[in-house]
């Protein structure tokens, strides 16, 4: 009697075991495939790029498949890379980037060592205000900004309006806080008894930040550096409201300005130029994804 | 009562006067250093985003040329204007759909990248980030191709099952439907980032004790993961939904606000009447109905901020 209720149950209990798994590899199957449906949705933009960035402009236009190219030119990207404009934008757009990095760098750290471990009067205050600051769009101040700096212009014959180094000013409104509050939430996990030691050993709050905190903290400040450099290379409203001279433009706005001439679009060069412009981001993120991902999870995820 | 307070404490000064000076000015050094360090910072913040702010609101009460005050003339005549109420209407369903399907999206994807095994987890992350880290306005480009109505990729495969030619950004109703999906699409990511690592912070303990309770797959994320995540998702579509409600470029982009203004947002028309059109004060006075619903999730998300902080 025993001996059959023990036959009985052990094939049921590997039956079960069977299916759990079972159900633990379809579950694997239906979790790559609804994966692959949304990596494809995710990847079908900057692919259509590079498809038509590879073709001419008689393919373009003819009613062939545009999924794929049948005769592969590089002619888009000759001429892209050849014209003086395009890269006026690409230097323009390089050299903005590259300094507000500088700028923002130079005023974020410091300011987020003295608000994690300087306490002084209003410190908490303003690392909330920074935060705050972060959540005020662009988008609420291109108008009051456009205006000053036309009355400031008024003012002191110093034309900013139209010269693409009033973005290095502007720029750094969107950087700044975002990376001083990373920052901040970097510092603040350094353990304590390391600038103590630090300053019993005698060393000024400077040489602490420099010697100590800047090398421990090193992750954050590569995270701070891609996000201000990501943000300062996409830009698109502040560049399109205070530039308009070809000379002076950005890649985004001098992609969008140039190459879409009324009703008639380059398409090929655009994708081309469209391609290029998003690349520096792309290279980088393919390098540094992990600190890119870490910068973006620290702002929402550290407080 | 204020001397009675202050008097012993006096005494205690008067007492190790030495040791407290040399200690007082090493404070004042510190505060003074400290202060130095993040002068760059505030005076960042008050001029180029305070001052800003407000100066917006000033300007909102001037006529066009800038040169007489009108009271609230701007927001009256805005209020009488029909496209303004349609602006309205459409910021709120832009922004309202697209976090919605971000936040779903982000919270599915990041559910099947959590369930296959963490080798893998990394490559598909990668491929699936992509459309947050290419410039919004360079993908929103290849976006405007696809739609292409005559050459378009999208119409030339419908066309292939024998569905007709649909007006992706030439029609209204397809228009705010191609704003939204590119909207989701650039915006997803974010949420998938984000839940992902709440996912991973969940201790795996709660999972196994749902398992032996005999709560089905439905149970563990209404009643564990869920609830686990709770803050993360609160907050991250707090920052989502100011984000898409002061979104300019892909819509600016895909369809400049056409056709006959039925996707101007906020931000879209801002640009249209006070750059484009030179009306400086009313461009200002549209843009500053954004800050109502931006106070709002600041004081959500503040809270947080501060509740968070109590706890550590």
């Amino acid at each position: 009697m025993s001996t059959i209720a023990i036959d009985k149950s052990a094939p049921n209990r590997k039956m079960k075991y069977g299916s759990m798994s079972r159900d633990r590899t379809w579950a694997l199957r239906w979790s790559y495939f609804f994966l692959t449906l949304f990596a494809m949705f995710s990847l079908l933009p900057p692919l259509y790029m590079l498809v038509t960035s590879l073709k001419g402009s008689a393919e373009i236009s003819a009613a062939t498949n545009p999924w794929w190219v049948f005769s592969p030119t590089l002619s888009n990207y000759i001429e892209i890379l050849t014209s003086n404009q395009f890269l006026r934008f690409f230097w323009n757009s390089a050299m903005v980037s590259i300094f507000v990095v500088t700028i923002t760098m130079l005023i974020s750290v410091p300011a987020a060592f003295a608000l994690a471990r300087m306490r002084f009067w209003g410190s908490a205050t303003l690392a909330t205000g920074v935060f705050l600051t972060y959540l005020i769009p662009e988008t609420l101040l291109f108008l009051p900004l456009f205006k000053m700096f036309a009355t400031f212009g008024e003012f002191t014959g110093i034309q900013l309006i139209n010269k693409w180094y009033v973005l290095l000013i502007v720029y750094p409104t969107l950087t700044v806080p975002f990376c001083t509050w990373i920052m901040i939430g970097y510092f603040a996990s350094i353990p304590k008894e390391l600038d103590e030691a630090a300053i019993i050993d005698g060393a000024t709050w400077i040489q602490t930040l420099t010697r100590i905190f800047i090398p421990v903290a090193f992750p954050g400040i590569i995270a701070a550096t891609i996000f201000a450099f990501t943000v300062s290379w996409a830009q698109f409203l502040y560049p399109l409201v205070f530039t308009t001279s070809i000379d002076q433009l950005v890649l985004p706005v001098g992609i969008i300005t140039t190459l879409i001439k009324g009703d008639v679009f380059a398409w090929g060069q655009i994708m081309t130029g469209a391609l290029l412009g998003a690349a520096p981001p792309l290279i980088i993120y393919a390098f540094l994804m992990d600190y890119y991902i870490a910068g973006l999870t620290a702002g929402a995820t550290k407080g | 009562m204020v001397d009675v307070a202050v008097q012993p404490n006096r005494g205690v000064v008067a007492g190790s006067k030495r040791k407290r000076s040399s200690l007082q000015t090493a404070m004042k050094r510190k505060s003074t250093t400290a202060f130095l360090m993040t002068l760059p910072l505030i005076i960042l913040i008050a001029v180029l985003v305070i001052y800003p702010a407000f100066y917006s609101l000033h300007l909102a009460t001037l006529n066009k040329s800038m040169q007489r005050f009108v009271g609230l003339g701007n927001f009256e005549f805005l209020f009488k204007r029909e496209t303004f109420w349609l602006v309205v209407k459409q910021s709120c369903i832009f922004a309202i759909t697209a976090v919605i399907f971000k936040a779903l999206i982000g919270f599915i994807v990041a559910h099947f990248v959590h369930n296959i095994p963490a080798k893998g987890q990394r490559k598909w992350r990668g491929m699936l980030l992509v459309p947050w880290v290419i410039p919004p306005a360079m993908s929103t480009l290849a976006w405007l191709w696809l739609f292409d109505p005559s050459y378009s990729a999208f119409n030339y495969t419908l066309a292939y099952f024998g569905v007709g030619p649909v007006p992706w950004t030439g029609d209204a109703a397809w228009a705010r439907f191609s704003v939204i999906l590119v909207n989701i699409w650039v915006g997803a990511p974010f949420f998938m980032i984000m839940y992902l690592a709440a996912l991973k912070s969940v201790p795996d303990q709660l999972y196994e004790a749902a398992a032996i309770d005999g709560a089905n797959w439905w149970q563990r994320i209404w009643y564990v993961t869920l609830p686990m995540m709770r803050n993360i998702i609160a907050i991250t579509t707090l920052f989502s939904l100011i984000v898409t409600f002061a979104n300019f470029d892909i819509v600016r982009i895909l369809t400049a606000g056409g056709p006959l203004d039925h996707t101007h947002i906020f931000a879209t028309w801002a640009f249209r009447v006070g750059i484009e059109g030179s009306d400086v004060p009313l461009g200002a006075s549209v843009s500053l109905f954004m800050v109502p619903i931006l106070a709002i999730a600041a004081v959500f998300i503040l809270r947080d901020i501060n509740k968070r902080g109590n706890e550590s």
